[in-house]
C-alpha cells in the first residue's frame, strides 16, 4: 500500500483520507435489467435499448479511463474489486465516494431518465455499497424536478448514500428556481449538491457553439462550472438555503479564484438587480462550496500553486479525490504536484467529514 | 521605446510616459439615418422597412437590460442632444482632452450589423458603418483610430472587406464581437484570419454579441450581472477554439486583442489546456506547441473591466502569468463601467509596468 502521505520521499501516513470523486461504471444497460419494473425492462429490452453512452467520455479516449485500469479489451472497470485494488487498498483509503456517471440525463424522456436513475442508484447499493463497507455513494438524480426530489427521499434514508449528483451542463442553469425543490429536499437531509464535469447535451459545451475536438470539448466543462455557480449565487440559492453544501467534482479547480473576483465586481456594480445576494459572492461561495482537487489545473511548481492557494483565500475548500478510473496523474501521484504537504491533512481528512455530515456518522445504514 | 511628450490633461497618469492609449471607445450613430450615405437605395429599404435582428427575439430592446440607459454613464449624454458618444465636440471635451489621449480605439457596437440573421444586410451595414467612422470621426480627429467592422458570419464577405482597408492607416485593427454563431476556430472565420494576417492588423474580438445559443452550455441566465459574467466563459471559449484549432499554426503572425472579457481567466485557461492537451495530444496533431505557448505569443487583453482581486496585488501574480507586455489600456468610454485611467490601474504595479500598459504596449501592437 502506498498511501497519499507518503509521496514524494517524505511525510507521515496520514489515517482516514477519504477519496471525493470515484466512478463506478454501469457495464450496460444489461446490467440495470434486474433493478427495473416489469414495464422498463421490457421496454428497454424491446425497443432494443442495449446502450447509453455519453459523448462527455468517449470510452477510448485516453482521459476517460487510464490505461493499466482498464480491462483485456480496454473496458472501464466495472466490479467493487477493481476499485479496491486500484484506488481504496492501493492508497488506504478509509472511505471513497461513487459519483456515477451512467448518463441518466440523457434520455429527452422524464420517465425513462427517472426509471434508469432509480437502477443505477439500486445498481451501485446492491453492487458496490453492499460489498464494501468504506465505500459511498451520491443518489444520481434524473432530469425531472418532482423525479429528482422523489429519488432523494427514496434514498435518503440510507445514510451511505451522502449527496445528490447533476451534471454542470443540463438544460437550465441550476440555481434558477424550477430546481429549488431538489436544493430543499437535499438541505433538508443534509446531503450536499454535486455538481460533477459533463453534459446533458440540450446546448452545445460552448455558449458560441459545437467545437470541433474533444481537448476543446472537455475545457468546457469549467464554463459550465462557471456559469452553474454565477447562477446558484445570483439566483439566491445559498440565500434561500442556508446550509446547503455544494461540491464541484472534476472541476479543474485553478479558474475560481478570477472567478470570484470578477462576480463580487460585477457584483458591486449590478447588485440592485439581485437585492437578496446581500454580501460578497466570494464570502458565500467560499461558505458554501467545496471542490474535488482532479483534476487541477496549474503548473506543477510549488511557488505558483501557493500563489494560487493564496489566491483562493481559503484551505477549506478543496478536497482530496483521485477521480478513478479518469487518468490525471501517473502511478500514485495521486495528489496534485506543488500542493504543500502541510495541507495534506485537511484536504484529505479535515474537509470532506466537514463537507459531508454522513461520513462524521460512521458505520452503514 | 522612445517617450512621449506629456500631454497635460487633468486626468492624465503621470506614469503615461510611453503615451495614453484608449482601446476601447463605443462611438455610436445619433440615429440610423447617419448611416443612409452609405447605403444603397435597396439596403436602405431593408434596413428601415426591416430593422436589424441579431439573433434573438428582441426588435427592441436588449434580451438582459442594461443597468443603465444605453449601458451608459450618466454624465455622457451630450449636452446639445443626441446619445452617449455620438457627438464629436464632446467626445473630444469628455474623454480625449480630459485624460490627454494620445490615441483611442473606436469599436462601433450595434447598431452595426455585426451578427445579423441576414448576411446581406450585415455586409452592407459593415460597409457602412467603416465608411461613416471616418467621414464623422477619424477624418475629423486624428487622435481616433478606427476598427475594420466585419460581417463575420460570413469568412468571405469579411476578408473582402479587410483587403478593402488594409494598407488604410487611419485603421488599426479588426473587429468581431465575442458571441459568434460557432466558435472562431471554426474553418468558416479562417478567411478573416486570413486577411487579417495579410493586413497586418491585430483582430480585436469585444465582450458582447449574440450567438443563436444559450448563454450558457446548461441554458439561458436569469440576470444581467450573469451575462456579464459569462463574457468571460465565451471568451475562453472562443480562445480554446483558436487555439486547439491550430489558428496560430496556420497564421503565425497573428494577434488577437480580447476587449472587455476580463483577463483573470486567461492563465487557469491555459493551464488547463495544457493539461488536456498533454493526455489527448493524439487527437490533435496539427499543434506543434503547448496551448499555452499559442496563448501567451498571440494572445493580448484590455484592462477594462479591470480584475479586482479580494487582495488587490493578487493582480500583479495574473499580469505576470499573462505577460506585462500583453496588457493594454482601455475605458469602455461611454459605458457605465468606465475605466478611469488614474483610478483603474493601480499604483502598486511597478511604474514602468503601468506606462506600458498605458501605452507602449498598444503603440507597439498597433505600430502608431
Amino acid at each position: 500500500m502506498t498511501s497519499p502521505g507518503q509521496r514524494a520521499g517524505g511525510g507521515t501516513v496520514i489515517q482516514g483520507v477519504i477519496d471525493c470523486d470515484l466512478h463506478p461504471h454501469v457495464p450496460g444497460v444489461a446490467a440495470l435489467l434486474p433493478y427495473m419494473d416489469d414495464y422498463w425492462r421490457h421496454t428497454l429490452v424491446e425497443r432494443g435499448i442495449q446502450v447509453l453512452e455519453s459523448a462527455s467520455y468517449p470510452p477510448n479516449a485516453p482521459s476517460t479511463v487510464r490505461a493499466d485500469w482498464r480491462g483485456a479489451n480496454g473496458q472501464a472497470p466495472a466490479t467493487v474489486d477493481r476499485v479496491q485494488a486500484q484506488a481504496l487498498d492501493r492508497w488506504g483509503a478509509a472511505a471513497g465516494i461513487l459519483n456515477p456517471l451512467f448518463p441518466v440525463q440523457l434520455p429527452f424522456s422524464r420517465d425513462m431518465s427517472a426509471a434508469m436513475a432509480r437502477a443505477v442508484n439500486d445498481w451501485v447499493r446492491a453492487e458496490w455499497l453492499e460489498k464494501d463497507a468504506r465505500l459511498r455513494a451520491a443518489i444520481l438524480l434524473p432530469n425531472g424536478v418532482e423525479e429528482a426530489v422523489a429519488e432523494i427521499e427514496r434514498l435518503a434514508p440510507d445514510h451511505r448514500f451522502v449527496q445528490g449528483l447533476v451534471l454542470c451542463m443540463g438544460e437550465i442553469p441550476l440555481g434558477r428556481r424550477e430546481w429549488w425543490p431538489v436544493h430543499a429536499a437535499l438541505e433538508k437531509h443534509g446531503l450536499p449538491l454535486a455538481i460533477h464535469a459533463g453534459s446533458a447535451w440540450r446546448h452545445p459545451p460552448t455558449s458560441v457553439g459545437w467545437p470541433s475536438w474533444y481537448v476543446e470539448e472537455y475545457a468546457s466543462n469549467s464554463l459550465g462550472f462557471q456559469a452553474s455557480l454565477a447562477s446558484l449565487l445570483t439566483e439566491g440559492v445559498f440565500g434561500k438555503f442556508p446550509n446547503l453544501k455544494v461540491v464541484l467534482a472534476e472541476s479543474g479547480v485553478s479558474w475560481l479564484p478570477s472567478f470570484l473576483w470578477r462576480l463580487t465586481k460585477s457584483w458591486k456594480g449590478v447588485r440592485f438587480e439581485i437585492p437578496w445576494v446581500d454580501r460578497p459572492p466570494a464570502e458565500i461561495i467560499r461558505d458554501h462550496v467545496r471542490l474535488t482537487v482532479r483534476p487541477f489545473d496549474a503548473p506543477e511548481d510549488a511557488d505558483t500553486v501557493s500563489r494560487l492557494l493564496d489566491h483562493l483565500r481559503s484551505d477549506e475548500m478543496l478536497l482530496w479525490a483521485t477521480d478513478w478510473p479518469h487518468a490525471h496523474f501517473e502511478e500514485d501521484a495521486t495528489v496534485p504536484p506543488g500542493l504543500p504537504e502541510g495541507l495534506l491533512p485537511k484536504i484529505m481528512v479535515d474537509n470532506p467529514r466537514a463537507t459531508y455530515a454522513r461520513l462524521r456518522e460512521g458505520g452503514s445504514a | 521605446m522612445n517617450l512621449v511628450r506629456p500631454i497635460a490633461a487633468p486626468g492624465r497618469p503621470a506614469a503615461a510616459t510611453l503615451g495614453l492609449i484608449d482601446c476601447d471607445i463605443h462611438p455610436r450613430v445619433r440615429d440610423l439615418g447617419e448611416f443612409r450615405p452609405f447605403l444603397s437605395d435597396a439596403e436602405w429599404h431593408r434596413l428601415a422597412t426591416y430593422g436589424i435582428h441579431a439573433r434573438h427575439g428582441f426588435a427592441k430592446g436588449y434580451p438582459f437590460p442594461k443597468a443603465a440607459p444605453l449601458a451608459c454613464r450618466r454624465d455622457a449624454w451630450p449636452p446639445g442632444g443626441g446619445p452617449p458618444a455620438s457627438d464629436l465636440p464632446f467626445l473630444q471635451h469628455q474623454l480625449l482632452d480630459q485624460y490627454g489621449l494620445d490615441f483611442g480605439v473606436l469599436n462601433p457596437l450595434q447598431p452595426s450589423g455585426q451578427g445579423d440573421v441576414n448576411d446581406g444586410l450585415s455586409i452592407a451595414l459593415a460597409r457602412a458603418v467603416n465608411e461613416w467612422q471616418l467621414a464623422h470621426w477619424v477624418d475629423h480627429e486624428p487622435r481616433l483610430k478606427a476598427s475594420i467592422v466585419v460581417p463575420y458570419e460570413d469568412g468571405a464577405a469579411s476578408a473582402a472587406e479587410i483587403r478593402r482597408w488594409a494598407g488604410d492607416k487611419r485603421f488599426c485593427q479588426v473587429l468581431l464581437m465575442s458571441r459568434t454563431c460557432e466558435p472562431l476556430g471554426r474553418q468558416r472565420y479562417w478567411p478573416i484570419w486570413e486577411a487579417a494576417a495579410e493586413a497586418g492588423l491585430p483582430v480585436g474580438i469585444h465582450a458582447f454579441g449574440y450567438s443563436g445559443h444559450a448563454m450558457t452550455n446548461g441554458g439561458w441566465p436569469s440576470f444581467y450581472v450573469e451575462e456579464v459574467q459569462e463574457h468571460a466563459t465565451s471568451a475562453q471559449a472562443q480562445v480554446s477554439s483558436m487555439v486547439v484549432e491550430g489558428i496560430f499554426e496556420r497564421f503565425p503572425t497573428l494577434k488577437v486583442i480580447l476587449i472587455e472579457c476580463g483577463f483573470g481567466w486567461l492563465p487557469s485557461l491555459a493551464w488547463r489546456l495544457d493539461a488536456t492537451w498533454k493526455r489527448l495530444k493524439d487527437e490533435v496533431p496539427h499543434l506543434k506547441r503547448a496551448p499555452s505557448e499559442y496563448m501567451r505569443e498571440h494572445v493580448f487583453v484590455s484592462t477594462q473591466p479591470i480584475e479586482e482581486p479580494e487582495r488587490p496585488e493578487h493582480l500583479l501574480d495574473t499580469m505576470e502569468w499573462i505577460g506585462w507586455d500583453r496588457i493594454l489600456f482601455a475605458s469602455d468610454y461611454p459605458h457605465w463601467d468606465f475605466d478611469d485611467p488614474r483610478l483603474a490601474i493601480p499604483s502598486f504595479i511597478p511604474e514602468e509596468k503601468r506606462a506600458a500598459i498605458y501605452g507602449g504596449n498598444a503603440r507597439r501592437l498597433f505600430g502608431f
